[in-house]
């Protein structure tokens, strides 16, 4: 085993060249990132489009609220307005139920907290990031739904599967991304801007409320988009509880569906090259502008915080 | 500022690597699993029979992909063949009859197997390259919520009915006065497909007022946990789960293996298993091992599947 300098000073690169060696690696691996990301888009928007150029559905016809992809007993129809709507519809919900815990959180993290307390709020979120969705929606199936059905049926929850159970999984999904850009947030926010506030008489609510929030309102705003957009990607534990009803959302009581649940539950039973498949595919491409949209207000935001 | 852009950075490829972990699980485990846990009850079923291996062995390896519900009884019969043949390889995977006619078509596995036909799913001249290879029938089982009780048959118009959501309470067919809660399976599945061409006629079913879920296995849950709701199963889910859902028979026939047998129980269709071309070495060996005498008449009727003749 010799060590990494002697492996270097054997070889026959000249002093300039192993200068750059690091540079070079480094390079590469951004050289490969961008290649593969490139790839990606260019399959997904190929194979997303086949829907169109193969098979000669009209791109209108995406936007029409019936999903009829077998032609049984009437014509076939690729709309996929249902599973848009769906999507945009359990991940607006679930932000507006984990935003204002995971901000809490981060504020009580950051501003509030004694030491002891953050040591144990800390891993406890790293805790939540780590369990498996699979787990998050087998919890949901074996929980949440027949709790919604037994004891909110009076609310309208007659089946227990619906959007409300999928934004509530979701939810718990999204607090520890949330959570940790937002605290971060509150980190950069500097001390003198406290102790100014401070020095001016101001509670130390106040001084949360009217300094430290709208200073972190960009990165609050970030971690609110990163965590719709994780809410976009999930599919296993939203489909375990959603109850996947291929029509537009009804109501928060009633079963929904998502673009990710119809991809997962199509895709092992279609055949590459019929249009069912290719929408699928179309499904992915949607899927991938949605979260296109994403980065984009996300970057813009960042923008936003260093300009001011 | 620094420390949070790497933080930032972090989590997004976390949440990517873990979104594509996920979106990689559903696809795979997901059919495998509940496919594997059937196939477990399934090979002590096998093994309790004692399931001779083929008369010759050809040694080699192949991979097998494709129907959820035809898995227990490839995986039941690969294993007795590899158990004789121990220089022969044979893994089966599970993944859809969609996914087993894609992939044996482009080579990537030496058999598909199918709930459907080859010529239902791909185009002709795709079709046409494969070899049908007929080796069992497969029956489904119409099951309710074990809460809807004095229900034990329907008849094709009333299952029909409530299949097209023209019937919505179990009281119009002689049950408790119950909404009747609809739980299919994804229409590209092969269950479905078999029940619509079968029971429904081509009827579209009335999928914007039922529930969907992906596997024979959720749909088991889904049906015993969710009061007045209906399904349909393969045989040998319901053999497995038969405390936690009630069975009803269709047209007044209670489904069997024998009903399957002398044609009274319509609800079945064949299993197929396809090769790109004519099949030669393992896998011929191992799909003339699918017809013989151990697999037919001993390991499929301890499978609750009905023998291809």
């Amino acid at each position: 085993m010799t060590s990494p300098a002697a492996s270097l000073a054997t070889t026959e690169l000249g002093l300039r060249a192993r200068l750059d060696l690091p540079r070079r690696i480094t390079l590469l691996a951004a050289g490969v990132i961008v290649a593969i990301v490139l790839l990606l888009l260019v399959f997904i928007t190929w194979n997303g489009v086949q829907l169109f150029v193969a098979s000669g559905v009209p791109v209108a016809e995406i936007f029409s609220p019936t999903w009829q992809p077998d032609a049984g007993s009437g014509p076939t129809s690729f709309g996929l307005l249902p599973f848009i709507a769906g999507t945009l519809g359990v991940m607006a919900v679930a932000a507006v139920i984990a935003t204002p815990l995971s901000v809490g959180l981060a504020l009580f993290m950051a501003e509030v907290a004694p030491t002891w307390a953050r040591r144990i709020t800390q891993p406890a979120m790293e805790v939540f990031v780590g369990i498996p969705s699979v787990v998050y929606g087998w919890l949901g199936l074996t929980l949440l739904v027949p709790y919604l059905r037994t004891n909110l049926q009076g609310l309208g929850f007659t089946l227990g599967f619906s959007w409300f159970a999928g934004s509530l999984v979701l939810a718990l999904m999204i607090l520890p991304t949330i959570t940790s850009i937002s605290y971060d947030a509150f980190l950069v926010v500097p001390r003198d801007m406290r102790a100014a506030s401070m020095a001016l008489g101001t509670t130390r609510w106040q001084a949360i409320r009217h300094v430290v929030l709208p200073a972190a309102a960009t990165g609050i705003a970030t971690a609110v988009v990163m965590g719709m957009m994780r809410a976009a990607g999930e599919a296993l534990a939203v489909q375990m509880v959603i109850g996947n009803r291929p029509v537009m959302p009804t109501g928060l009581t009633a079963p929904m569906t998502t673009l990710t649940s119809q991809i997962t539950l199509d895709m092992g039973n279609t055949v590459a090259g019929e249009p069912w498949n290719q929408a699928l595919w179309t499904m992915g491409l949607v899927l991938l502008v949605i979260s296109f949209t994403f980065v984009v207000i996300v970057r813009r935001l960042a923008g936003r915080r260093i300009a001011a | 500022m620094t420390s949070s852009a790497k933080r930032l950075g972090a989590l997004a490829l976390a949440a990517t690597a873990f979104v594509a972990a996920c979106g990689g699980g559903t696809a795979a485990t997901s059919p495998s699993a509940a496919g594997s846990s059937a196939a477990a009850g399934a090979s002590t079923g096998a093994a309790a029979s004692g399931v001779a291996g083929p008369s010759a062995c050809v040694d080699g390896s192949i991979t097998t992909s494709g129907s959820t519900a035809l898995q227990p009884l490839v995986d039941a019969a690969g294993k007795a063949y590899t158990a004789a043949c121990p220089k022969s390889t044979i893994s089966v995977q599970g993944g859809g009859s969609g996914t087993g006619l894609t992939q044996v078509l482009q080579g990537a596995v030496q058999i598909g197997e199918s709930d459907v036909t080859a010529e239902s799913k791909l185009k002709p001249d795709e079709a046409s390259q494969l070899v049908d290879h007929v080796i069992v029938r497969q029956g489904w089982v119409m099951v309710v919520n074990n809460d809807v009780t004095g229900v034990t048959s329907l008849t094709t118009q009333q299952a029909t009915g409530i299949w097209t959501g023209t019937i919505t309470n179990w009281k119009a067919v002689g049950g408790p006065d119950q909404a009747i809660v609809l739980i299919l399976r994804p229409a590209s599945s092969g269950t479905r497909a078999t029940f619509k061409s079968v029971v429904l006629k081509g009827a579209n079913e009335a999928s914007g007022q039922a529930l969907t879920e992906d596997s024979n296995g959720a749909v088991t849950t889904a049906v015993g946990t969710t009061p007045g709701s209906t399904s349909v199963i393969g045989f040998a889910y319901y053999q497995a789960n038969k405390d936690k859902v009630t069975a009803v028979g269709l047209d007044g026939v209670q489904g069997s293996v024998a009903t399957m047998l002398d044609g009274t129980y319509k609800l079945q269709a064949f299993g197929h298993m396809y090769s790109k071309g004519q099949p030669d070495g393992l896998t011929k060996s191992f799909l003339d091992y699918m017809m013989s005498d151990p697999i037919q008449k001993t390991l499929i009727p301890s499978l609750f599947y009905a023998p291809a003749q």
